[in-house]
C-alpha cells in the first residue's frame, strides 16, 4: 500500500467524524457541506480501492488475501449505508451516526496496511 | 399524537449503527477465518461465527419496530453480554485454548473493549425503550 495516501484517506475520515460530532452537539441534522466530505472519503475509499487492485495486478501479495480484500471492499460499504440510515430518520443523532461509520474508516485503512505489511488475521 | 418509544429511534440510530458495523466487523473475521483456515482451530472460528450471528441479529432486531423485535433484541444483547463476559474469561484463565483471537477474547481488548460496553448500553436502551413503557 502507499501509506503516504493511507494517512490521508485516514486523516480525512477522522477530521469528518470530528466535524460531525461537533454539529450533532450544536444541534445539527446533517446538512449538504457535511454529506459532500462524506463524499469525498468514498471518493478517496475507491481510489485506495483502484491502487489495490493495481498493486496486486502487480505482483505484490499482502499477508492474507481474502484479509485484504475484506477490508479493502468491507470500507466501501460503510458510508453509503451509514448515510442511508442517517438520512432515513433526520435528528441530531442521525449527525452523530455519520461520525460513527467514519470513526470505521481508519481502523478499517489501518487494519488494511497492516494486512498488506504482512500480518495474517 | 403519541410519540412511540422506538428502539431505532432517537440515540437508538446510533446504538444500531455501531451494532452494523461491529456486525460488519465480526461477519468479514469469521467469514476469512472459515473461509481460509477453518482446520487450525475450529472451535475458536465457531465462535467468531457465533458472535457474528449475536450482532447481525441484534442489528436487525433493534432497527426493527414492535415488541416482538424488542425481545429478539433483549435476548441477543443478553446472549452478547454472557458471551463476552465467558469468552473474556475463559481466554484469561485458559489462554493457550484461546490463541486464535475472537472478537470476545479477553472482553474485547482487541476491539478497544467496545464488545463489553456495546452490550451494557443496548440492554440499558432497551429498558428505556420497553414496550410496557410505552403508554397506548
Amino acid at each position: 500500500m502507499i501509506f503516504g495516501f493511507a494517512v490521508t484517506v485516514a486523516g480525512a475520515a477522522t477530521l469528518v467524524a470530528l466535524w460531525s460530532f461537533v454539529q450533532s452537539a450544536r444541534n445539527r441534522l446533517p446538512d449538504n457541506p457535511l454529506l459532500i466530505a462524506l463524499a469525498v472519503v468514498e471518493l478517496l475509499l475507491v481510489v485506495q480501492l483502484v491502487i489495490g487492485i493495481v498493486l496486486l495486478a502487480g505482483g505484490d501479495r499482502p499477508g492474507s488475501l481474502a484479509t485484504y480484500l475484506a477490508y479493502l471492499i468491507g470500507s466501501l460499504v460503510v458510508l453509503p449505508v451509514g448515510a442511508a440510515w442517517a438520512l432515513a430518520e433526520r435528528s441530531r443523532s442521525s449527525t452523530a451516526v455519520l461520525g460513527i461509520a467514519c470513526l470505521a474508516i481508519p481502523v478499517m485503512v489501518l487494519r488494511l496496511n497492516e494486512v498488506w505489511s504482512g500480518a495474517t488475521a | 399524537m403519541e410519540q412511540q418509544r422506538r428502539t431505532a429511534s432517537g440515540p437508538g440510530r446510533v446504538l444500531v449503527a455501531v451494532y452494523a458495523i461491529f456486525a460488519l466487523a465480526a461477519t468479514s473475521r469469521a467469514g476469512v477465518q472459515i473461509g481460509t483456515k477453518f482446520h487450525e482451530a475450529p472451535l475458536a472460528y465457531l465462535l467468531s461465527a457465533f458472535a457474528a450471528v449475536v450482532y447481525i441479529v441484534a442489528t436487525i432486531a433493534l432497527a426493527r419496530r414492535g415488541d416482538g423485535w424488542w425481545r429478539v433484541a433483549l435476548v441477543a444483547c443478553s446472549i452478547e453480554l454472557l458471551g463476552v463476559l465467558t469468552i473474556g474469561t475463559l481466554s484469561l484463565v485458559d489462554a493457550a485454548a484461546f490463541r486464535h483471537p475472537t472478537v470476545w477474547s479477553v472482553y474485547g481488548e482487541g476491539y478497544l473493549f467496545i464488545p463489553l460496553v456495546l452490550p451494557v448500553i443496548g440492554l440499558y436502551w432497551l429498558r428505556k425503550s420497553a414496550p410496557a413503557k410505552v403508554s397506548a
